[in-house]
């Protein structure tokens, strides 16, 4: 398959304006605000059936329509660089390598929106990122693609970075538009929607920086041309990023609707030598595991939750027989505990909970009662909680237990892992990580 | 220059810095973030003082900026040591064997988990997923960022970092 969106990026200069402009970039902004109106561009990201990356996959053309039919002005334009789904790298290249084409995508965007500013929220953990888009961002500014009158049409468009600060809630959208106005990143109650009342109560459209990527290349050849790539309900081209017991780990542009199978035994080389599968996760942390009879399920918004799990963030996490999961769904528990914003109860205390007992199961010390605590606690957090972090780190943890009942009734049976032959360490009492603040006196 | 003298110049840049945030966002609110960062950089860490002038020059309450503040993880909340190592413990790099190099540098450096060594050298924070994943273990020394671990490979690359 031609690539979009990783397109030039092996030319060690790929981020730099010059060679993106050499390559073709740019065009197609300059041929939509002058050949296209803003209706038009909408109706091409409708026809195209683009559906967010950023995990929801909510219709990016809907979303579009709703914001564009919103009376009020100003409107802001947001690119969700947040990427804290754990086994997500998929916007990294996007970010370090082709900078222009996320600023291309977003300016068309602004054009089609009629948005006159916009902010580009990227992790903390991303330092490198954060220079290479100031420069990125200064150069479109020097060559008149952002600014005042830009490409001398009356229409402006001014873009800013805003840095995050480690905190994964940051990512859902309406912690962001907190965060985003310097408060603490707690979500916002739903409705209003962001395209109604987003940051600073304007309307406010929040794309993931791999939607806007795909937006030059809708516009340049139109919807109808980039629906045929990939699957009916869920086209386009996807990055998957692939970690985890691969032979070749990485970011791959693939058709959407790719299997599984495809990916790990025709992109990624397959398993290591001796090895056999024993569970892939597939778009990150949040989504739940699936067995290796499911990897010849197609990878899409539509076909991964006919096999009870989700597509997320396309971050595919694969393990072999070497890995214990009770050891990964206590670490997984211990991210979602760290990350809870603690606002809603059952997710703050939830997590912590589930931690702790899956801690106690590896490190010898499990019951067979705590096996119906993990569920009873799971279904507690379940359709609780304010936002969806707390449902899915109850609903992994229960598709975790459903179908690896065996593996973790091994650790409470036998008081070690099936794995290496001993229990765990025991870190239920020390985390040492981004650690909560020392007070000072 | 006096001590006082380069102290105020530097109060000096931190405000011209801050009142430069401020055309970049339409609420003062919204300046806190980036001056929290920067603060940081000229006090060190997070203290009481720092949070203080970023008060002064945007008028929030230091109460509030403080809740602000502690909320999110990769701010430093207490002094650390001259070069801060930020090692990714999520599950790509934990089934990569991420514990052993946790050990090493405790037992290498004397380095633990949210500790500095006792030179100042060195501080260590665990971190969730750098997404840096395909290439793991891996981590951000001072925000440069390595992959692919070993023990023998962090200790090459801390000489570096003196
Ligand atoms: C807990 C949580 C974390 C999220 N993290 C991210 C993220 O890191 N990046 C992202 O683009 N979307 C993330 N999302 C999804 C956003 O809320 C939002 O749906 C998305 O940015 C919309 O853009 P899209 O339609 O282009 O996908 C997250 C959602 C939740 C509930
Ligand atoms: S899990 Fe370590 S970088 Fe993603």
């Amino acid at each position: 398959m031609e690539k979009i969106l990783l397109k030039n990026i092996d030319n060690p200069d790929s981020a730099g304006i010059e060679e993106y402009i050499r390559a073709g970039g740019y065009k197609t902004l300059e041929m939509a605000v002058t050949q296209m109106t803003p209706r038009d561009i909408i109706d091409e990201v409708k026809n195209s059936g683009l559906r967010g990356r950023g995990g929801a996959g909510f219709p990016t053309g809907m979303k579009w329509q709703i914001a564009s039919m919103d009376p009020k002005f100003p409107k802001y334009l947001i690119c969700n660089a947040d990427e804290g789904e754990p086994g997500t790298f998929k916007d990294r290249p996007i970010l370090e390598k082709n900078p222009h084409l996320l600023i291309e995508g977003m300016v068309i965007s602004a054009y089609a929106l009629q948005s006159t500013r916009g902010y580009i929220y990227l992790r903390g953990e991303y330092p490198l990122a954060a220079g290479i888009l100031s420069r990125a961002i200064s150069a479109a500014y020097g060559k008149g693609y952002l600014g005042n009158d830009i490409l001398s049409r009356r229409f402006r468009f001014d873009l800013y970075l805003h840095r995050g600060a480690g905190a994964y809630i940051c990512g859902e959208e309406t912690a962001l538009i907190e965060s985003l106005e310097g408060k603490r990143g707690q979500p916002r109650v739903k409705p209003p929607f962001p395209v109604n009342a987003g940051v600073w109560n304007k309307p406010t459209i929040i794309n993931n920086v791999e939607t806007f990527a795909n937006i030059p290349y809708i516009t340049e050849v139109g919807g109808k041309t980039y629906s045929k790539i990939g699957s009916k309900d869920s086209p386009g081209p996807k990055l998957f990023s692939v970690s985890g017991k691969v032979v070749k780990p990485g970011v791959y542009e693939l058709p959407m609707g790719i299997t599984l199978r495809e990916i790990i035994y025709g992109h990624c080389g397959g398993l290591m030598e001796g090895r056999t599968l024993k569970g892939v996760i597939p778009g990150g942390v949040s989504t739940p595991i699936l067995t290796p009879e499911k990897i010849d399920c197609q990878m899409d918004f539509v076909h991964l939750s006919k096999v009870g799990s989700l597509f997320g963030s396309g971050a595919v996490i694969v393990f072999d027989d070497t890995v214990c999961l009770v050891k990964v769904y206590e670490r997984i528990m211990q991210f979602f505990e760290h990350e809870s914003c603690g606002k809603c109860v059952p997710c703050r205390e939830g997590t912590g909970w589930m931690r702790n007992i899956l801690g106690r199961i590896g490190s010898g010390g499990g019951t067979d009662e705590d096996l119906d605590t993990l569920e009873d606690v799971a279904k507690n957090v379940a359709g609780k909680t304010f936002c969806p972090l707390g449902d899915g780190a109850a609903n992994v943890t229960l598709a975790f237990l459903k179908q690896y009942r065996d593996e973790i009734e091994y650790h409470v049976k036998n008081g070690k892992c099936p794995v290496d032959g001993l229990p765990h360490k025991d870190n239920r009492e020390s985390h040492g990580g981004q650690s909560a603040p020392v007070e000072q006196t | 220059m006096t001590r006082e003298e380069m102290e105020s110049k530097d109060n000096e840049t931190l405000k011209d810095k801050i009142t430069g945030m401020k055309r970049t966002y339409p609420s003062i609110q919204s300046v806190l973030m980036p001056a929290l960062y920067a603060v940081e950089q000229s006090y060190g860490w997070l203290s009481q003082d720092a949070i203080q002038e970023v008060s002064n020059h945007t008028g929030v309450p230091a109460a509030e900026i403080k809740g602000v503040a502690t909320f999110y993880s990769m701010y430093r909340h207490e002094p650390m040591g001259r070069h801060l190592v930020q090692l990714c413990t999520n599950v790509s790099c934990l089934i990569a064997g991420v514990e052993d190099l946790v050990k090493f540098l405790d037992k290498k450096y004397g380095l633990l988990p949210g500790g500095t060594t006792k030179d100042g050298r060195l501080s260590l924070c665990l971190m969730e997923c750098i997404g840096a994943c395909g290439n793991p273990p891996a981590m951000l020394v001072d925000g440069d960022a390595y992959d692919n671990l070993t023990c023998e490979a962090i200790e090459q690359i801390l000489e570096k970092y003196e």
